[in-house]
């Protein structure tokens, strides 16, 4: 009885998912509006990224607040191996996602020690250190930063200037990517050792966890991942400076998704990036160029908003109208 | 044949104080044993030293012929010790379910296999019924059982119990005792520390009484309630005179 409900859950995602991705495949038939494009591969971008974040933030409960970090590792990397060495940015993305698993875990090495909001802080402080590194970083471009030479449309250089299509199916295929991992791992021992380090690291403990290990496995993958968004937002706008790519704000946008839609719940990221993303872009464009802050603003409400209503999250919504059904 | 379990002169300190001073005691295969005192009879410091929170200031542990002293709680765990806590720590945002399967995971990797095992503990500890509901959903009863089933599902040699009977109406407690003599059933060694003498000395084997971080008496149940020492720990002196 019980295998048979649960199978049937997590076939019913997938299901969902398959479904969700094919829709999402078919709609720029229909919307030719270069705008909105723009907006739906950040909201896929974001969504994605979010769910990278989730992993470690949502599942595993250590709250990062640096991902920009690993964001720009993955933007530079490919950057500066494409304009300095001619390496192709497929290669890159993989190549930083390698580096930023590394540097988690470098760094997660001494913080994962620390407890609950020290370890947030931590990750506040080690990326605004990287931002300042590379804001004086000469041959990574300083504060000029890299500009990604755009010549012919090409696959093969992940470069298109004419239509915004493939940065859609790419961001498209990223969603799904880290949509599908967190699908697998959440039914995996890391996903329940995570959510147990999560709840309660003692009683975890006792019962044979590895709670250092279960942080650093879920840092790494939550890098690796990110960087490959990272990566594709170096192409995708083909012009990285550290403002662009590590400053504070990126590692906002990364996990407020997942917390407005649902911290480490499977569809949380996905749902908070289709409400946040388009909203913030929209409010931007009309307020203007001059319209920086408001974003910002607009982050701020929706955390407080969030933490006061409902710390879960808005998928919570729905599970607590499940909750009262099966009351009755 | 050596004892499950032995501490062999394990002392505790924090700062000046002394919370379990020159502690030997064993636990062999099958028995269930009671851990008592009155309250800082240093009863919860030794379950902790045994559990592996952390190594003793002084003074060795044994599993199973094993120098368990400096091995940490997770290897421990995979050596065959479950724990219960006092303070039931269940994962509360995951189900009923879900937290059983985490101590599965021990000795499997197969999901199914873990789930299966789950709900095979669940349904003999009495909580099949509620398998899909979240953890912190249930009743304290309900909780403190979860913690029990959780640890059995690690498929320990060996299962402390701290205070798994403590604060339950009688009927509940009646349940607890049940469970714990079924454990033993399936060849479980079971060493349980409990505050509340009249429902532990009819389950256990075999009693150890601890009195200011010290070892008092130790023997059969029925020895122990009539021991002036026992009686004049817990009531104090002037009790033990008249008995």
């Amino acid at each position: 009885m019980q295998d048979i409900t649960h199978a049937q859950r997590r076939r019913r995602d997938l299901i969902i998912a398959a479904v969700l991705i094919a829709v999402a495949a078919c709609v720029p038939m229909f919307v030719k509006d270069v705008y909105v494009q723009n907006i739906m591969v950040l909201t896929l971008m974001y969504a994605a990224l979010s769910q990278s974040w989730n992993i470690l933030g949502g599942y595993c409960g250590q709250i990062s607040l640096g991902h920009a970090l690993y964001f720009g590792i993955g933007a530079y990397t490919t950057a500066i191996l494409f304009t300095k060495f001619g390496i192709l940015p497929w290669f890159g993305m993989l190549i930083g996602g390698f580096i930023s698993a590394a540097i988690a875990l470098a760094l997660g090495y001494p913080t994962f020690r620390l407890g609950g909001h020290y370890f947030a802080i931590a990750t506040i402080v080690i990326a605004e250190i990287a931002f300042l590194l590379f804001l004086n970083w000469d041959w990574a471009g300083a504060a000029l930063g890299i500009d990604i030479p755009v010549r012919a449309d090409s696959w093969l250089k992940f470069q298109f200037t004419r239509s915004k299509l493939p940065y859609f199916y790419f961001a498209l295929a990223f969603a799904a990517v880290a949509w599908l991992v967190t699908w697998w791992l959440e039914n995996s021992k890391w996903g329940y050792w995570w959510r147990a380090v999560k709840d309660n690291s003692e009683a975890a403990e006792s019962l044979g966890v590895v709670v250092f290990k279960s942080k650093m496995g879920a840092a790494a993958i939550s890098a690796f991942l990110t960087a490959i968004g990272g990566a594709f937002y170096a192409q995708f706008v083909s012009y990285i400076d550290p403002e662009s790519v590590m400053s504070f704000q990126f590692s906002l946008l990364i996990s407020l998704p997942a917390v407005l839609g649902g911290i480490g719940t499977l569809w949380g990221p996905l749902f908070g990036a289709a409400i946040l993303i388009p909203v913030t872009e929209l409010t931007r464009s009309f307020i203007g160029g001059s319209g920086r802050g408001v974003d910002l603003i607009v982050y701020g409400s929706l955390i407080m908003a969030i933490s006061l209503m409902r710390p879960d999250g808005l998928l919570g919504l729905f599970s607590r109208k499940r909750k009262k059904e099966a009351v009755r | 044949m050596t004892a499950l379990l032995e501490t062999r002169g394990v002392w505790q300190r924090f700062g000046g104080l002394v919370a379990n001073s020159d502690v030997s005691i064993s636990v062999g295969r099958g028995e269930i044993v009671g851990l008592i005192g009155p309250n800082g009879a240093g009863k919860s410091t030794l379950f902790n030293l045994i559990a592996g929170v952390r190594p003793p200031t002084q003074g060795t542990i044994w599993l199973d012929g094993e120098d368990i002293t400096a091995t940490p709680a997770t290897e421990r765990c995979r050596l065959g010790i479950g724990r219960t806590f006092q303070v039931v720590k269940s994962f509360e945002t995951m189900t009923v379910i879900d937290n059983v399967i985490v101590g599965a995971l021990v000795r499997t990797t197969v999901m199914r296999e873990a789930r299966r095992k789950a709900f095979e503990v669940l349904e003999f500890t009495g909580l099949a019924a509620r398998a899909d509901v979240p953890a912190s959903e249930l009743i304290p009863s309900e909780k403190r059982r979860l913690e029990v089933a959780r640890a059995l599902a690690t498929e320990p040699k060996l299962l402390l119990l701290d205070e798994v009977l403590t604060g339950l109406t009688p009927l509940e407690a009646q349940t607890g005792v049940e469970l714990v003599r079924r454990v033993r059933e399936t060849g479980v060694t079971v060493l349980m520390v409990e505050h509340v003498m009249e429902i532990v000395m009819p389950l256990v084997d075999r009693a150890i009484v601890l009195d200011l971080g010290k070892v008092l008496v130790e023997g059969k149940p029925t020895d122990i309630v009539r021991d002036p020492k026992v009686i004049s720990a817990y009531l104090g002196d002037r009790h033990a005179v008249g008995s």
